[in-house]
C-alpha cells in the first residue's frame, strides 16, 4: 500500500509522522518527496547510498536551419519562446519540457538538450528503503524529480510505501499523491492551522482518495483543527500531545519511534487505524 | 519616430498601465503624425509567460522606444535582444509620457525585477 502524507502548511510534522511510520512498519518504504526542502534523510541516515541526477529535456535551435518561421513560438502555451532580430530565444525556466516546439518545426531546427536540476538519492536504514529527491535551488518546478523518485522500482520486500509530500495544495503534491491508496493530513490544533489542513481536505476529496487526519502538537485547550474534523466527520487517527521529549529527540535528528517504546506504540496504533480505515 | 506604451484604455486619453506583461493594450504613438494606434495584448489571458509573450508582439511592430513604469526580466531580454530602448514610464496619462519623452525627461528603466512567474504553478 502506498500512504501519502500531507498538509497545508510546512512544520505541521509531515516529516515526523511520515518518518515514524514508515520506521515502525519496516520493512518497508520512506520517499522523500519534499524535494525543495528534504530532511527525511537527516533522520534516516541511510547507507549505501546511490545518487542519479535528473535531467529535463530543453529545446536548442540551429540557426542555420532556423528560417524564423515562429510555427514553435506560436505554439507554446507557456510563452518559453521569443523570436527576435532573427534569432530564437529559449528560456529555459519557462519552458515545461513537452517536446511540442521540435513537433511542429518544419525545418527540424529544434533538438534537444539536457539539464540537469535535480537528484535522487536511494540508501537503506534499518529495514526502511530510503529515496530522496533534491531539486537544485533556483529550478522552477520539482515535477520532474518527483517523477523520477515514484517511477523508481522499491526493493520487493517493502510492502508499504510512505510519501512524505511537499507542504502545501500545488502540483506538486497533486504529482506526489497520485498513486497514494491513503492520504494522512497532518494539522496543528490553530486558526491558521485549519485554514491548511482545509486546502488540503479539499485537494483529497477532490483526487477521491481516503484520508484521515493525524492532529499533532496538541494542548489542553479547545483544539480548532479537531473541531474542523468533527464538523466535516473526517476520522481521526491520533491526537499527538504537545511534548518537550518529542521536540528534542526531533531537533537531534532521532526517530523517536526506535528511541521509546511509548511512541513506537503510539506510531503502531496509527498504522493500525489506517488499516482499519482502508478496510472499510 | 513610433513609441509604444502599456495602456489601461482604448483612446488618447488613457492612463499608463502599472503593469507590462498583463497590460490590456499597447499604444503605438507615432510623433510624425501624432496618431495612436491601440493594440489588443493577448498576453493578457495566458497563464504563464505572458511577459514575454507581450514582448514578442510589441517587438514585431519595431517601435523607437517602449516606455513602461516596469518591466519584468524575460520580457526585458526580449526587448533588448530587440535592440528597443527601454524608458521608465511616470504615472498618469500616456500622452503626457510622450510629451516627457520628447522633451528628454524620461530615464532610462534601469531595473527589472524577476517575473511574477508561478501564477499556474506547475
Amino acid at each position: 500500500m502506498k500512504i501519502a502524507v500531507l498538509s497545508g502548511k510546512g512544520g505541521t510534522g509531515k516529516t515526523l509522522v511520515a518518518v515514524n511510520l514508515a520506521a515502525v512498519t519496516a520493512p518497508s518504504c520512506y520517499i522523500d518527496c519534499d524535494v525543495e526542502e528534504p530532511n527525511g534523510h537527516l533522520f534516516f541516515k541511510p547507507t549505501s547510498i546511490k545518487s542519479k541526477p535528473i535531467s529535463v529535456l530543453l529545446p536548442q535551435v540551429d540557426p542555420l536551419l532556423c528560417d524564423g518561421c515562429r510555427a514553435c513560438v506560436e505554439f507554446c502555451q507557456f510563452n518559453a519562446l521569443a523570436y527576435v532580430q532573427n534569432k530564437l530565444m529559449v528560456f529555459d525556466e519557462i519552458c515545461h519540457s513537452c517536446g511540442g516546439c521540435m513537433l511542429v518545426c518544419p525545418q527540424k531546427a529544434l533538438t534537444e538538450r539536457e539539464k540537469v536540476i535535480g537528484s535522487v538519492e536511494e540508501g537503506s536504514s534499518e529495514q526502511v528503503y530510503v529515496k530522496s529527491g533534491f531539486l537544485n535551488p533556483g529550478e522552477s518546478s520539482g515535477i520532474p524529480v518527483i517523477k523520477a523518485l515514484l517511477d523508481s522500482r522499491e526493493p520487493e520486500l517493502s510492502e508499504n510505501t510512505w510519501i512524505d509530500c511537499p507542504p502545501g495544495s500545488a502540483c506538486i503534491v497533486m504529482e506526489s499523491i497520485r498513486e497514494a491508496d491513503y492520504c494522512v493530513l497532518v494539522a496543528e490544533p490553530t486558526l491558521f492551522g485549519v485554514h491548511n489542513l482545509a486546502m488540503v481536505h479539499e485537494l483529497v476529496k477532490l483526487f477521491k482518495k481516503p484520508y484521515g487526519v493525524v492532529l499533532n502538537k496538541c494542548l489542553p485547550e479547545v483544539n480548532p483543527a479537531e473541531e474542523y474534523c468533527k464538523e466535516h466527520e473526517i476520522p481521526i487517527l491520533d491526537k499527538i500531545p504537545f511534548d518537550h521529549y518529542l521536540g528534542e529527540l526531533n531537533a537531534k535528528g532521532i526517530i523517536v519511534s526506535r528511541e521509546s517504546e511509548e511512541y513506537r506504540n503510539r506510531f503502531l496504533g496509527i498504522w493500525e487505524r489506517i488499516q482499519e480505515e482502508v478496510q472499510q | 519616430m513610433k513609441l509604444m506604451v502599456p495602456v489601461d484604455e482604448k483612446n488618447m486619453q488613457t492612463d499608463v498601465c502599472i503593469s507590462f506583461g498583463r497590460a490590456p493594450y499597447f499604444m503605438l504613438y507615432d510623433t510624425d503624425s501624432q496618431t495612436a494606434e491601440f493594440i489588443d495584448n493577448d498576453a493578457v489571458h495566458r497563464q504563464g509567460g505572458a511577459g514575454i509573450r507581450a514582448a514578442q508582439l510589441i517587438s514585431d511592430f519595431h517601435p523607437d522606444a517602449l516606455l513602461t513604469p516596469r518591466c519584468g526580466d524575460n520580457a526585458a531580454d526580449v526587448i533588448k535582444g530587440a535592440g528597443i530602448p527601454m524608458m521608465k514610464a511616470i504615472k498618469g496619462k500616456a500622452t503626457d509620457n510622450v510629451q516627457a519623452y520628447k522633451e528628454g525627461r524620461l530615464e532610462v528603466l534601469g531595473e527589472t525585477h524577476p517575473g511574477l512567474h508561478q501564477h499556474g504553478g506547475c
